[in-house]
């Protein structure tokens, strides 16, 4: 069993992690986010083209 | 007449070591299995660890290891070989994620992917409540751990607690799941609080688009791979949410699916359930540690939920700028990733202002955004202190 203590300076001090932590987690569902509308637009055109070959 | 004295072992023991506490634990246990079964709350988790916690605070078999010394061999302790085989080595947790990823259908994010970025803000409440877990706990793993509550996803909890080494693996499995079922208590108050009327009568127009099927299959393989590039340390979980959607959307392996979504989900959630209750010996878990770990997952599901909403409100000042219609800000509280409680719950509370307001394919896409960014979010933290 860990120990526990109360030292409210931590919460300043760990305050970065806040900034990185965040800054991480939109950076990275960004990059989803630009791939998933990659996604949508490339199977898109190809659906285009498709009806267009098919015409 | 000895051999009928050691039928009384498991009493003598009993007062030997602490019973009063073990008793407490069988209430702690019985109030979750009460919980369970006429709360309904969580009761797929909330029952088994119930048991768990009862069958885990017995003495057992006393043996005499030498002249005058006994060793107490707990019951529970035959649930050590299901921990070391399912949660010590992330199994059961990895393999429920297949069948969540086999249950969500990605659609209304596919249709508008821009509603990811409420699932990002919606993390907030895990790093504030890093910071606030650090005030109490010396060791920046144990506040970590505690933080993850946050993500408001059971197996990611588990996952990131255990490969931290956390001393309180037990306490936080509990607080996750424990305020995913409270998610319909928790959330409305901190939205309304945040929110005015008029705010969440904000109606959403919602464009059925059609999504292909190339797309639903292409989806989860990309996610993955930009996954295990970017986020390394949520490879595995995202690669296993992954893989149980593809099996969804691939569209020749509907038994496997239903398998995933079924049999195998409850399969694992039986033993997950039992097994976190290796955790919550009264040793362990009667402290007061584990009564901050409650307060401070309370916090963490809180600010989650505040995070979202204002970033919501912040996105209304933007596209206000731009001249575009508002969003309503009560959905970037479904960014919590309690799926699909939270996604409902917005929807129900628009529906309370205004009969004519359904959120539902918004507050539902937002939901299955928080479900990966929470995942992403618990890889950063296994990244910055594993």
């Amino acid at each position: 069993m860990g120990n526990f203590t109360f030292d409210p300076m931590q919460f300043v001090t760990n305050l970065k992690w806040m900034g990185i932590g965040m800054l991480g987690v939109f950076m990275i569902v960004g990059i989803i986010m630009g791939s998933t509308y990659l996604i949508g637009y490339l199977t898109s055109r190809i659906s285009v083209k498709k009806d267009n070959s098919e015409e | 007449m000895k051999e009928l004295l050691t039928l009384f072992d498991g009493l003598v023991g009993f007062f030997n070591v602490g019973g009063l506490k073990m008793i407490a634990m069988w209430a702690i246990g019985g109030i979750l299995i009460y919980l369970a079964i006429k709360k309904e709350m969580e009761p797929t988790l909330l029952l088994p660890i119930g048991f768990g916690a009862i069958l885990m605070n017995f003495p057992g078999v006393i043996e005499e290891v030498a002249d005058g010394v006994y060793e107490y061999h707990f019951v529970g302790e035959t649930l050590e070989t299901l921990y070391n085989a399912g949660i010590a080595n992330e199994l059961f947790p990895l393999i429920l994620f297949i069948g969540i990823g086999a249950m969500i259908d990605f659609g209304p994010l596919l249709t508008n992917p821009k509603l990811m970025i409420f699932g990002a803000a919606a993390q907030f409440g895990i790093f504030f409540t890093l910071c606030m877990a650090s005030v109490f706990f010396p060791e920046i793993k144990d506040a970590a751990s505690i933080a993850i509550i946050g993500a408001a996803d059971g197996p990611t909890s588990i996952v990131v607690a255990n490969a931290l080494g956390s001393n309180y693996v037990g306490a936080i499995t509990v607080a996750a799941y424990s305020y995913m079922a409270l998610v319909p208590i928790i959330q409305p108050p901190v939205i309304k609080a945040l929110t005015t009327k008029n705010e969440r009568k904000i109606r959403m127009a919602y464009n059925p688009q059609s999504v292909s099927k190339t797309t639903k299959i292409l989806f989860p393989i990309v996610i993955t791979i930009v996954a295990c590039v970017f986020a390394p340390s949520a490879g595995s979980l995202i690669g296993f949410l992954m893989f149980g959607n593809l099996i969804r959307e691939c569209g020749v392996l509907d038994s496997l699916s239903e398998t995933a979504q079924k049999v195998l989900a409850n399969l694992i959630t039986i033993f997950l359930g039992i097994t976190i209750a290796f955790n919550m010996t009264a040793e362990q878990f009667l402290s007061v540690p584990t009564l901050l770990i409650m307060g401070l997952g309370l916090v963490a599901f809180i600010v989650d939920t505040a995070g979202g909403v204002l970033f919501a409100k912040l996105f209304n000042v933007i596209l206000k700028l731009l001249g575009k219609p508002p969003i309503n800000p009560m959905i970037g509280a479904a960014g919590i990733s309690a799926f699909p409680m939270s996604g409902r719950i917005v929807h129900k509370m628009g529906l309370e202002e205004d009969n004519q307001n359904f959120l539902l394919m918004h507050s539902i896409g937002v939901n299955v955004s928080g479900q990966i960014a929470s995942v992403i979010a618990g890889a950063l933290i296994l990244g910055f202190f594993g």
